[in-house]
């Protein structure tokens, strides 16, 4: 059973169509993925999944409930992290947790969340004092200080540094094993990739592919390349006799073969048979970019 | 309940970290007193106030000052920043309705509004001689009716102005027509007739402070036609009815993102 169902849901803002047509649904304890473009429409859609805003047309429900009409029952389940909202400047860290934990019936141990966050030795820090991780992670832990059952998290790791974003990543996949299901709102491929059970690709306020990351990309690319440098001289036809080989390219010293299927295996079968060692092997295979574009006739990178 | 009394303390905590508004709202309309206080001619009794003297009746000013810092600037500076930073964004997607930071905000700057009276009353009673009210009830209703009238005056502008920077300038320029009423840039004997009267209805009100601070005698030169040393209903009514109007208006026209 679902634990979010969105319906055609259409949102406009005057005469801007925000949201065209959206359905999707999420199951209980898995990451899902809304991936998009700046503006495609995937901050409106969960606005309206998380009750803050009222949908033109189409039907939403979350645990059950209608999100505008029980919004004090879901504000008590669902936690939310919404991108740039701060905190007041010299609020320190514990009193934040504090008070927003005063806010639900069931609020989670503050404590142990600073502890799992790794903010414990900065509880008397006050907000403006915090690096960009630290603020993300405090945003975080005040989604999930009311312990909700769904946890919707927007644009998680935008500004942060590499090692801070993957900290979060390692950090919202401990949340999922805690057992909360989780919404992930991002722009960015590599993030969408590494955490997301299942992607809703948004595009202009439609959805143009639901799947797992694998799913997609197998949607768009069946192809594969396979890079090496073969130890000694011998006769690329061997490899074009295989059938999941499409096609073999010289560059340099470089073999490129191109194929489907197990195209590796077959690949490192023949060499072996002619004991011929590959050397710099690398596989190439397409990643959710090149599905992005295949599918939306645009690169996602452009952020315009 | 419990969670508007969080709040209030989280609040309070925050204002106190302030040290501009602390300095500026609590303290330096006191300063200001003290030092006019601190030139002999001002302490001597003067036929000019009908034998009361400068600072007896500059003090309701200084009050006037200490409202207006916390009502029309601190108030419409700490909303709009409060909207535009996302406070009240992130609050509306937990179970408490963000209004519940806003009314918080309201009793922090009414509790300093009461305590930088308390210090300026004391201060200018143990220093300079200034009588304590010397009608205590019809002074508190002055003092309440007259911040409350700021403080939703405050709210309205942060209600309306679209950012934090344009908050500012318009809670800038209505707190210097404040002051003018109050007569903080020029005393008030010395402005026209015209303009004392409008300084009456101003809010805060000064007129009204002025007359259940320090009674009869230091009235009965801005008193006019007016009976003086009486809280005037009228003054008071009007206070009241900007609070309601002003606040009304805040709340139905109040942008929360």
């Amino acid at each position: 059973m679902a634990i979010i169902e969105v319906t055609n849901l259409h949102k406009r803002y005057g005469g801007t169509v925000a949201v065209d047509d959206v359905s999707f649904a999420v199951e209980p304890g898995e990451i899902f993925g809304i991936l998009g473009p700046n503006g495609a429409g995937k901050t409106t859609t969960v606005e309206c999944v998380s009750g803050l805003r009222a949908p033109d047309r189409g039907s939403i429900t979350v645990l059950g409930f209608d999100p505008r009409r029980d919004r004090d029952e879901l504000r008590q389940r669902v936690g939310v992290q919404l991108q740039e909202s701060r905190l007041p400047d010299k609020l320190r860290l514990w009193e934040a947790l504090d008070l927003y934990s005063s806010y639900y019936r069931r609020p989670a141990d503050w404590n142990r969340l600073l502890e799992s966050l790794g903010l414990a030795d900065k509880r008397n820090t006050p907000y403006h004092k915090l690096s960009g991780g630290q603020k993300q992670r405090l945003s975080i832990a005040l989604a999930l200080v009311g312990s909700p059952t769904i946890a919707v998290l927007d644009e998680l790791t935008t500004g942060l540094d590499p090692q801070a974003r993957r900290d979060t990543w390692d950090l919202i996949e401990q949340v999922r094993d805690s057992g909360v299901t989780i919404v992930l709102v991002t722009h960015f491929m590599d993030e969408a990739e590494r955490l997301c059970d299942r992607l809703a690709l948004i595009d202009s306020g439609r959805i143009v592919a639901l799947d797992t990351p694998r799913g997609l990309i197998a949607q768009v690319a069946a192809e594969q390349r396979v890079l090496f440098r073969p130890s000694a001289r011998f006769d690329e036809r061997l490899l074009l006799e295989v059938p999941e080989v499409t096609s073999v390219q010289q560059r340099g010293e470089q073999l490129v073969v191109t194929g489907t299927g197990n195209v590796l295996h077959a690949v490192t079968s023949v060499l072996a048979r002619n004991h011929i060692i590959a050397q710099d092997l690398r596989v190439e295979q397409a990643s959710l970019d090149d599905a992005f574009v295949s599918l939306t006739g645009r690169p996602l990178t452009l952020d315009a | 309940m419990s969670t508007l009394w969080k709040t209030t303390v989280v609040e309070t905590k925050l204002f106190l970290r302030e040290p501009k508004t602390v300095l500026l709202g609590m303290l330096l309309p006191t300063a200001i007193l003290l030092l006019l206080g601190a030139i002999p001619i001002l302490r001597e009794p003067s036929a000019e106030y009908g034998g009361a003297r400068f600072v007896d009746f500059w003090a309701p000013t200084a009050l006037v000052m200490a409202l207006g810092m916390l009502g029309l600037q601190h108030i419409p500076a700490a909303v709009a920043a409060y909207r535009e930073n996302g406070v009240l964004r992130r609050m509306s997607t937990t179970p408490v309705h963000p209004a519940t930071v806003l009314v918080a905000q309201l009793i922090v700057a009414l509790a300093a509004a009461v305590a930088a009276a308390a210090v300026l009353i004391l201060t200018a009673w143990l220093v300079l001689d200034v009588p304590l009210p010397r009608h205590p009830l019809g002074f508190v209703a002055a003092f309440v009716a007259g911040f409350g009238a700021l403080l939703a005056i405050g709210m309205l502008i942060a209600a309306v102005t679209p950012n934090a920077r344009m908050a500012n300038g318009v809670s800038i320029l209505v707190f210097m027509l404040v002051m003018f009423a109050g007569g903080v840039y020029l005393p008030r004997f010395l402005m026209p007739e015209a303009l004392v009267r409008m300084g009456d209805y101003a809010p805060p009100g000064v007129q009204a402070l002025l007359e259940t601070w320090s009674g009869d005698t230091a009235t009965a030169a801005m008193g006019g036609a007016q009976a003086a040393g009486h809280l005037q209903p009228l003054q008071l009514g009007i206070m009241v009815l900007i609070t309601v109007g002003a606040g009304w208006a805040a709340a139905k026209l109040f942008r929360w993102e």
